[in-house]
């Protein structure tokens, strides 16, 4: 047996009969796009987060609008554990035309639940099956045929519910929290739960060991997706100016943000201390942010790739010119237009060094839903502060699933606006040179348009500048400018956030990652151990430029992993060109670049391989 | 005009012209968009707008360097090639307080620029937004752009055989609520078109002939200074009287249009057409599109709609600029926190 089949056969759990599977298994949902599924899987994920246990749910959707197939996983995990699944154990088979293969690429011993005219289990004799009559549940609790497509989902719920034991209380309240404040369609949905509930009960004999058991490890926890989360972050940032243009995967951060600036930052006259603005194009959107914040506003967009494509031009502007802005970036596959609703992590080379010249940016990357909040929050301060846009990057994984936390803190401190001089300040210097380095840390003070002092305005251009942003084709001064931007990058290198030591056991080998890739890494780290007896050190990136912390991390292993979600390598190739030469050797690659999120056997049976374990 | 107050030494809030004044031109000696940027200095000094409370906005070309020659008191952004709308849009979003200024070319403007500007237009975008017009990219030494007549020749003997874009009728088709034309060289028309401009609230779109006299100046060019002195047909002559001027305007019905400007100034647009009417848009496309045909290059305010709300009217934004609200007004409380968190347990 390879050692990929050993640990393939660890994640199953290697059946026997009698032997129950408690909290630590993946439900996966085969419905068709457009059927309304979404509610009965939310449903389902909160009520199993509702019984305690440890629970994420990823949304596996094509890009089509209806009719094409979509699947949802739940992963209920008694350790914690919340990345993609290889396998999932109990399937609901609701898409005729994907049953065969959804049923085909079940594990031996696991459960497929259909609709009773199907006849499934001619394919494999090694899966409990539980046929169901669907449709005659449905009619029987909805006599509305239009909502039938939505009221047959809750009917699995229900199923489902009874057979994993799960509580009927806690879906109650989980049906109610979906359908907050209308008691009609609550009545409508927990009809169907129930119908569903109660046949199982009546009907079906539990052939299979998966249950959930109530646990005490989602107390005080919250469930959130990380674009929602970023749009918190944003709105806690104090963001004023919006712009934008839709883009899947990110178009729920300005949903979410607007959604939220329209409850919590209007005036008590009605008035908006903020302005959205869709876009014509990514072009116009970056413009549109660069613009606000050149005039003092706190500017913020959202996109992906093919977005990031179209801002190159003006992300150098906004580095030459030195113009405050933050980029939301939630990547999808490329290149061009990829797999549009499939993750990757392969935006980070383009975005370091988005644009024509010597370019280079500051990158943020969030590992979770809560630094989704926290760094989408520092990213405006950031930018402020360093007079410079801001990339922060996520994935569709990240931004558009559903993850559990602990709640956000809120920001202690007060909103750095940087430096800015007004006209009392002015009065005192007398004049200032917009990019002169007064301070020693390469940051030259601006003023806001409108700032009352016959020397508060200064010529912001992209063209060639001098200190006093005069038009320049000077050597002297254009190197001037160069090099202080060169040296601005090391004061950013010392305030972007700092790497995470996430596992510290002074072992030879270390791992480095970022963003998404950690939940799978975290666990893959689990399984390395408990399989190989093997210690690996490991530190998250959380930003470009790399701090200090990172080249002492390298410095201090034999031999580095870089695990990452792209093919070509993009966060070693750019510590390559951060490290000293001697350092680079030790980096090594772990990639996954497939469109589905990075799980934890495919690192640990890369890292096996090229570890000869 | 309907008045000529002689030039005071300070204008009506005491600032004398050397206030709008801004470095020294490098572009070519003749060149119209000198004249241009003159004819800007004059207006904002006669209209006393406060230099510090305007912000001056280009993309690139020849005409977008221009806000580098008047009013260095003011911010300035000189910023990408066709991008000065979005720019604009973001700078008077964080900051609507502010009479903007954008100086554009017909390259910047009718080609690469052309996806930007006609979203500017469409939704009313507070700011005056110039297109210093002379047919040709000067910068890359003189090929045809988008404005161009058909028939035009370059001095290599090239003809241009694409149509041009009238911007004037893009502008009123598509939401300008100012939309006129006017000629580098027509002093008194250019100046009190800027005059009204600076009174009106919404977009202002001036399409500016500005003959380019190094590659665009000769026999055959339909931008030339002679040719325009030859074609252009005044269809309207204006006068303006601000606000702060103490001068009776007596309104006639018939031949004149009076407009009543936002700021309390008046507008009169006297008729030299039977067909002008500056209320109609497709009365005012018509008319441009006729003469067109006829080779005609007609000047003055095509269409002028003060009624319709600028997109910060629309925004419904607080009277402040949002880019310098206290943070107290922007970020949410610890409890708002904690109440969304509660939401989500």
């Amino acid at each position: 047996m390879a050692t990929g089949d050993l640990a393939l056969g660890q994640e199953q759990g290697e059946l026997h009969a009698h032997q129950r599977v408690v909290n630590d298994f993946s439900i996966n949902v085969a419905t068709v796009n457009g059927s309304g599924s979404q509610s009965a899987n939310s449903v389902l994920l909160k009520s199993i987060f509702g019984m305690g246990v440890p629970v994420s749910g990823k949304n596996l959707f094509p890009s089509n609008i209806a009719g094409l197939p979509t699947w949802y996983t739940i992963r209920a995990s008694k350790d914690g554990y919340v990345a993609r699944k290889r396998a999932s154990e109990v399937l609901v088979a609701l898409n005729l035309e994907t049953a065969k293969d959804d049923i085909l690429a079940l594990p031996s011993g696991a459960v497929a639940i259909y609709e009773e005219n199907q006849n499934l289990k001619q394919y494999r004799d090694d899966v409990v099956c539980y046929p169901v009559p669907f449709d005659k549940i449905t009619a029987a609790v909805c006599s509305e045929a239009k909502l039938r497509k939505l009221v047959r989902n809750m009917v699995y719920v229900g199923v489902v519910a009874q057979l994993l034991s799960i509580d009927l209380a806690v879906v109650e309240k989980a049906v109610k929290k979906q359908f907050a404040k209308k008691q009609k369609v609550f009545d409508l949905n927990f009809g169907a739960v129930k119908a569903g509930f109660d046949y199982a009960a009546e009907k079906l004999v539990k052939q299979d060991p998966y249950v959930i058991e109530h646990m005490n490890q989602t107390a005080g926890k919250i469930i959130i997706d990380g674009n929602a989360a970023t749009g918190m972050g944003a709105l806690f940032a104090g963001v004023t100016v919006v712009a934008w243009y839709p883009i899947t995967p990110s178009t729920s951060v300005v949903e979410a943000t607007t959604d939220l600036l329209k409850k919590f930052r209007v005036t008590p006259e009605g008035k908006a201390t903020f302005a959205v603005i869709q876009a014509e194009d990514e072009l116009a959107a970056i413009g549109m942010v660069l613009g606000a914040g050149w005039a003092g506003a706190r500017s913020m967009t959202a996109t992906s790739g093919p977005g990031i494509s179209l801002m190159a031009e003006f992300a150098g502007l906004g580095y030459f010119a030195e113009l405050p802005g933050v980029i939301f970036d939630v990547q999808r596959t490329g290149p061009s237009t990829g797999m549009p609703t499939r993750t990757s992590q392969a935006d980070l080379l383009s975005t370091a060094f988005l644009s024509h010249g010597d370019t280079k940016h500051v990158v943020l990357l969030p590992g979770s839903v809560k630094e989704c909040f926290e760094l989408g929050h520092d990213a405006f301060d950031l930018a402020e502060r360093l007079q410079t846009p801001v990339f922060v990057l996520s994935d569709l994984d990240l931004g558009m699933n559903n993850w559990m936390s602990e709640p956000f803190t809120y920001p202690e401190k007060p909103l750095d606006r940087g430096k800015v001089l007004t006209a009392e300040d002015l009065n005192k210097l007398g004049s200032f040179a917009r990019y002169k380095d007064v301070d020693g840390d390469a940051i030259g003070w601006r003023t806001l348009p409108g700032t009352r002092h016959p020397k508060a305005a200064y010529f912001t251009r992209g063209s060639g500048h001098n200190d006093a942003a005069g038009y320049t084709e000077k050597p002297e001064e254009y190197l001037a400018i160069m090099d202080r931007l060169t040296r601005k990058f090391e004061t950013a290198r010392k305030l972007v956030p700092a790497p995470v030591y996430e596992k510290k056991v002074g072992a030879k080998v270390g791992v480095l990652a970022y963003g998404s890739t950690d939940f799978a890494l975290k666990e893959s780290l689990d399984q390395i151990k408990k399989q190989y007896n093997a210690d690996v050190d490991y530190m998250r990136i959380r930003a470009y430029p790399f701090s200090h912390e990172i080249h002492d991390f390298v410095a201090s292993h034999e031999r580095v992993y870089v695990v990452e979600q792209n093919r070509d390598a993009q966060l070693a190739s750019l510590l390559k060109l951060d490290l000293p030469a001697e350092q680079t050797v030790k980096l090594r690659s772990i990639l996954h670049y497939n469109g589905l999120p990075i799980d934890a056997l495919s690192i640990t049976e890369e890292f096996a391989t090229k570890e000869g374990l | 005009m309907a008045t000529a107050t002689p030039t005071p030494k300070v204008n009506h809030i005491g600032l004398p012209i050397v206030d709008y004044r801004g470095g020294k031109s490098t572009l070519c000696a003749g060149c119209g968009h000198n004249a241009i940027s003159e004819r800007i200095i004059d207006a904002m000094y006669e209209m006393g707008v406060e230099p510090e409370r305007v912000m001056k906005m280009s993309g690139i070309g020849c005409s977008s360097k221009s806000p580098a020659y008047f009013m260095s008191r003011s911010h300035s952004f000189n910023s990408v090639h066709g991008r000065m709308p979005s720019v604009s849009t973001g700078a008077i979003l964080a900051n609507h307080t502010m009479t903007t200024l954008g100086v554009s070319g017909d390259g910047d403007t009718a080609s690469i620029g052309m996806g930007q500007f006609v979203h500017l237009l469409r939704r009313n975008l507070p700011m005056i937004y110039i297109i210093e017009d002379n047919g040709v990219y000067g910068l890359t030494k003189g090929q045809f752009s988008a404005t161009a007549d058909i028939g035009s020749k370059l001095k290599t003997g090239v003809v241009n055989e694409l149509p041009a874009i009238d911007t004037c009728s893009l502008a009123i088709q598509l939401g300008a609520t100012f939309v006129g034309r006017s000629f580098s060289g027509d002093k008194k028309q250019l100046l009190a078109m800027l005059k009204a401009a600076i009174a009106h609230k919404g977009t202002v779109m001036l399409d500016v002939i500005s003959p380019c006299v190094t590659f665009n100046d000769h026999e055959g060019s339909t931008k030339s200074y002679k040719f325009m002195q030859e074609h252009d047909e005044p269809i309207n002559e204006l006068g303006f009287v601000a606000s702060f001027e103490d001068i009776e305007v007596d309104y006639d019905s018939g031949e004149v249009y009076d407009v009543e400007m936002h700021d309390g100034s008046s507008l009169r647009l006297k008729k030299l057409r039977d067909d002008y009417d500056p209320t109609s848009k497709p009365k005012a496309v018509e008319m441009l599109m006729e003469s067109h045909e006829k080779g005609e290059i007609l000047t003055g305010v095509f269409y002028i709609d003060t009624a319709k709300p600028t997109f910060i009217d629309q925004l419904n934004v607080v009277d402040e600029p949002l880019g310098q609200l206290p943070e107290s007004l922007t970020r949410p409380s610890r409890e708002t926190l904690e109440k969304l968190m509660v939401n989500l347990q």
